[in-house]
């Protein structure tokens, strides 16, 4: 049914709608309405026996949905940011028994500084945790893309995460279709697990490997993410059919045929770039881009299908590895090895400054006729940074660099140093 | 006029548990038992927390209809028990992280109830590392919310499968690999010291008890009584560990005892924040009597004795005594 | 797309006036999308919150730059806040004052537009009267309808009673409506 709803409150609906049996909840910016609304939910009597608990850290809450689904119930958190690291020993561990636990990521940007406004930076730093990482554009993909990561996560036996852009989704009023139970229920088969504590049939789980088993285990994670990339695109085909509409899957290219140049990203950023990919066309110049959905496990093959017979690649990030660039473009890189085209990397929105068409348009111009220095840094304030670089030449003790910023943009009273 | 008698055992076939009525006896004692812990592990010659993990978990599993699932932290317990690929662990058991066990035990508890299984409980697991340490955070939440998980802590009183190092329940003066014998002070710190049960008791959960290895009638009475309620429950048990302690195998028993004895480990219970019942000391030792046998005291009396350090000592055991009434 | 920029203080109910007229929009059928800015939420800081409408699809995800309507909550922030950055003169100018443009320093700059795209409303007046608290969206939002006829006044009370229950939700939705008439009438 159609509403017009917070995003927040979508993916809520989205979670109660596939029946979970734990949920366990530790607030933090961006996530917090979700977690609201289903304790709302859950005291309203709507979710049956679903047992709702009170963490008292992000730790604790991934701790709890891993003692959940190990005992076979069907177990959902969600976080953001430092809660994701907070949480991070429990992450690996969760992906390491296999665990089909679903967690959702309201995207925000990692301190310090703290920032609770959006960028990728925390799903980036757990992508090689084990865990199945997906990236929603839309309030709408998001409520889809929970419920293929149930279905997904429960197949497989992995976990998976659902990242969704802080504030921009999470916080934002737009239609989305909220499907019917009927239709989560034809989709979506009660938990049946590859492994439970159960006293009529106990097991160990947890236990030490050393190095004469360690590596055979690992190699049966990485299997699974490569049986998630058929799994996967099987699974979306069914969504469709089920309900009606295209979503999640690997990949969604959007324009590309004929396409010379293709823009590569990741979240609610495509929105902006269709706008501009579309602007672009106009304009006579063939612009493409793609989506990808599933960051892990990376789609290399589909992507390669996608950009091989394009002239220029140009990947816009939002996160950052300091000294390096981008994160992103390193797997577009590996994707498109043996080919020659050129490869730009932007790196954008990071802690949520806005990424405009007017900007994300100037700079794909400029990828275009080759004058895009790499990687690009959208709407940096270059007198900003360089003011702050001769301040810190001059005096040894130059102050804290974030405060003397803040002083600088007029944000903080006083003058800066 | 009832007389309690106690008869000191440290297994099945000892003279005491012959003289008592069947329903006395301890679940150690029957033939019937789970063994839920059983042998081929791979703990130290006198580990104390083997043998009192046996017992626990026996109990709990008789108090349980054998219906239990055991959440364990990372440590020497969960180690030894699960040398890949044998586990020695006959029901259903987990191990995730070090800090974390309470809140995996919470979300077990968790699942059992989302699907109705009332008759299944939670029995949880640690070291005193993972308990009063890095798992007080988790262990803290699971009391407020009282959810319906025994946790027990076995204190061996340092971090000892990574090598004896120190931990919140390192006694003052003792050694371990991080508070080593020199300097002065020497060996651990005289700090404040953290007390979980009685931390358990100021969060009003409806029980909590202090038990030895010295006295396990005692140590399975307890885990019965904690089974017979519902919500969050702590038992916080004395269990030597003689590489770690520097102590003999066979001296596991008479060390927890003398622990008792001394007054530096007192046995109580307490129901709801209030204690319930003591232990009596029924000898009493001075505290060199127990601190000696143990090298990891061994600097407190070699080459000189450290009159003032033994004497700091013994204050802690009488004031735990006059608090306690240890002395009836 | 019609792009609506609203300015106000925290505590202001600027953020719901965003969303409710998105509701609004989609109960005529129309694609929406109100977001806030983000800035550090507390009582009086300055807030500022967005919404687009649109027949087709909304995929656009920066803030507003260049408004086809503005509506000022507060008056006070006239002089402290940049907030007619991007506003075109063929747009809508709302603000809730009971004073005149001439007196809020005003009067030249709205010459520069068609004088049935400008009014004041006295969103807070009204508020207080239906409402019995000086939160003044309702009726800025009422106005809006009226100013603008980018969506009807049923569609707005229709959206102020989904978001606020029982008597707040109706005491909302007649200010909105007197809001909306005043503006009619003139």
């Amino acid at each position: 049914m159609l509403k017009q709803v917070e995003g927040s409150f979508a993916v809520a609906e989205a979670i109660a709608l596939c029946r979970p049996e734990v949920i366990c909840a530790y607030p933090i910016t961006a996530q917090t309405h979700i977690v609201e609304r289903l304790s709302a939910l859950v005291r309203a009597g709507e979710l049956g026996n679903c047992q709702y608990i009170n963490v008292e850290s992000e730790f604790a809450a991934l701790s709890v949905a891993i003692g959940a689904s190990a005992a076979g119930a069907r177990a959902y958190t969600a976080t953001s940011s430092q809660g994701l690291l907070f949480m991070t020993e429990a992450v690996y561990n969760a992906a390491g028994l296999g665990l089909p636990i679903v967690m959702t990521i309201g995207n925000r940007a990692i301190g310090a500084p703290i920032n609770i406004w959006n960028d990728h930076s925390d799903s980036m730093a757990l992508r090689d945790a084990g865990w199945i990482q997906f990236h929603a554009e839309t309030n709408q993909e998001a409520v889809d893309l929970h419920i293929q990561a149930f279905r997904l996560a429960e197949r497989l036996s992995v976990p998976v995460m659902v990242c969704e852009d802080g504030f921009i989704l999470t916080h934002a009023y737009e239609r989305v279709d909220i499907p019917s139970r009927e239709q989560v229920d034809a989709y979506l088969p009660p938990f049946e697990p590859v492994q439970v504590l159960d006293p009529s049939d106990p097991i160990t789980m947890g236990a030490m490997v050393g190095p004469e088993a360690f590596a055979e285990v690992r190699y049966l994670a990485h299997h699974k993410h490569l049986q998630a990339l058929d799994v996967i695109p099987e699974h979306a085909a069914e969504f469709a059919r089920v309900f009606g509409r295209d979503s999640g899957g690997l990949i969604q290219p959007y324009r590309c045929e004929g396409a010379e140049m293709v823009i590569v990203a990741l979240g609610s950023v495509l929105g902006t770039i269709k706008d501009v990919v579309d602007e672009m066309r106009d304009d006579g110049d063939t612009v493409g881009a793609v989506k990808i959905v599933s960051f892990r496990p990376f789609p290399m093959q589909a992507l390669r299908a996608v950009l091989e017979n394009a002239k220029r690649v140009v990947v816009v990030e939002k996160c950052l590895a300091d000294g390096l660039g981008g994160i992103v473009v390193g797997s577009v890189r590996m994707a498109l090895r043996g080919l020659s085209m050129p490869i730009h990397t932007i790196i954008a929105g990071l802690g949520g400054r806005a990424i405009t068409k007017a900007s994300l348009r100037r700079a794909f111009d400029a990828a275009a006729a080759d004058k895009l220095d790499d990687p690009h840094f959208l709407d940096l304030d270059r007198e900003v940074v360089n003011r702050e670089l001769a301040r810190t030449r001059e005096r040894r003790r130059s102050g804290p660099i974030a405060e003397n910023i803040l002083r600088e943009i007029g944000l903080v009273g006083g003058k800066p140093v | 006029m009832t007389q309690r008698i106690k008869f000191y055992q440290t297994g099945t076939f000892t003279i005491g548990n012959r003289l008592l009525d069947a329903e006395k006896r301890t679940v150690q004692a029957t033939l019937d038992r789970s063994n839920s812990l059983t042998s081929g592990h791979r703990a130290c010659q006198g580990c104390g927390e083997a043998l009192g993990a046996r017992s626990v978990v026996d109990a709990a599993m008789r108090a349980a209809n054998n219906r239990l699932i055991a959440v364990n932290a990372t440590g020497c317990l969960e180690v030894f028990s699960t040398p890949y690929p044998e586990s020695s662990w006959q029901l259903p058991w987990v191990h995730s992280l070090f800090g974390n066990a309470p809140a995996v035990a919470t979300g077990v508890m968790a699942a059992l109830r989302a699907k109705g299984r009332d008759d299944v409980r939670v029995l949880a697991q640690g070291g005193d590392g993972g308990t009063v340490d890095i798992g007080f955070g988790c262990l803290s939440g699971m009391f407020e919310r009282n959810d319906d998980v025994l946790y027990v802590c076995y204190d061996n009183e340092a971090y000892m499968n990574t090598g004896v190092q120190r931990s919140s329940r390192t006694p003052p003066a003792a050694r371990t690999a991080t508070t080593p014998a020199v300097g002065d002070p020497a060996g651990n710190v005289f700090g404040q010291g953290k007390n979980p049960a009685l931390i358990a008791m100021a969060h009003g959960i409806p029980y909590v008890a202090t038990a030895s290895v010295a006295d396990l009638h005692d140590l399975e009475a307890k885990v019965m009584t904690a089974m017979a309620v519902h919500g969050a429950r702590y038992i916080h048990v004395h269990v030597p560990c003689p590489l770690g302690w520097g102590a003999q195998p066979r001296d596991t028993i008479r060390l927890a005892r003398l622990a008792v004895e001394t007054g530096l480990f007192p046995l109580f219970a307490a129901e709801h924040g209030e204690v319930i019942d003591t232990t009596p000391i029924r000898d009493k030792r001075p505290v060199a009597e127990y601190l000696e046998p143990q090298r990891r005291f061994a600097h407190l009396f070699r080459p000189e004795r450290n009159d003032e350090a033994l004497a700091s000592i013994q204050r802690i055991a009488d004031r735990n005594i006059e608090k306690f009434g240890l002395l009836g | 797309m019609f792009q609506v920029r609203i300015h106000g203080r925290g505590g202001q109910g600027v953020v719901s006036a965003a969303e409710i007229l998105s509701v609004a929009a989609f109960l005529e059928g129309e694609h929406a999308q109100a977001f806030p800015s983000f800035g550090s939420e507390r009582m009086g800081a300055p807030v500022v919150a967005f919404c687009r409408i649109d027949d087709k699809e909304i995929r656009l995800r920066e803030p507003v730059m260049a408004p086809d309507a503005l509506i000022v909550q507060d008056p006070t922030l006239l002089h402290q806040v940049d907030l007619f950055s991007g506003l075109d003169t063929r747009g809508y100018l709302l603000i809730n004052t009971t004073r005149s443009y001439r007196d809020l320093g005003l009067g030249d700059y709205v010459t520069r537009f068609p004088p049935h795209h400008i009014c004041t409303v006295a969103a807070t007046e009204w508020a207080r009267e239906y409402v019995g608290r000086p939160v003044p969206n309702a009726a800025l939002l009422g106005a809006f309808a009226a100013v603008t006829r980018r969506v009807k006044l049923e569609s707005v009370e229709a959206a102020i009673r989904e978001k606020f229950p029982g008597k707040i939700g109706d005491g909302n939705a007649r200010a909105a409506a007197k809001a909306y008439d005043s503006i009619r009438t003139n």
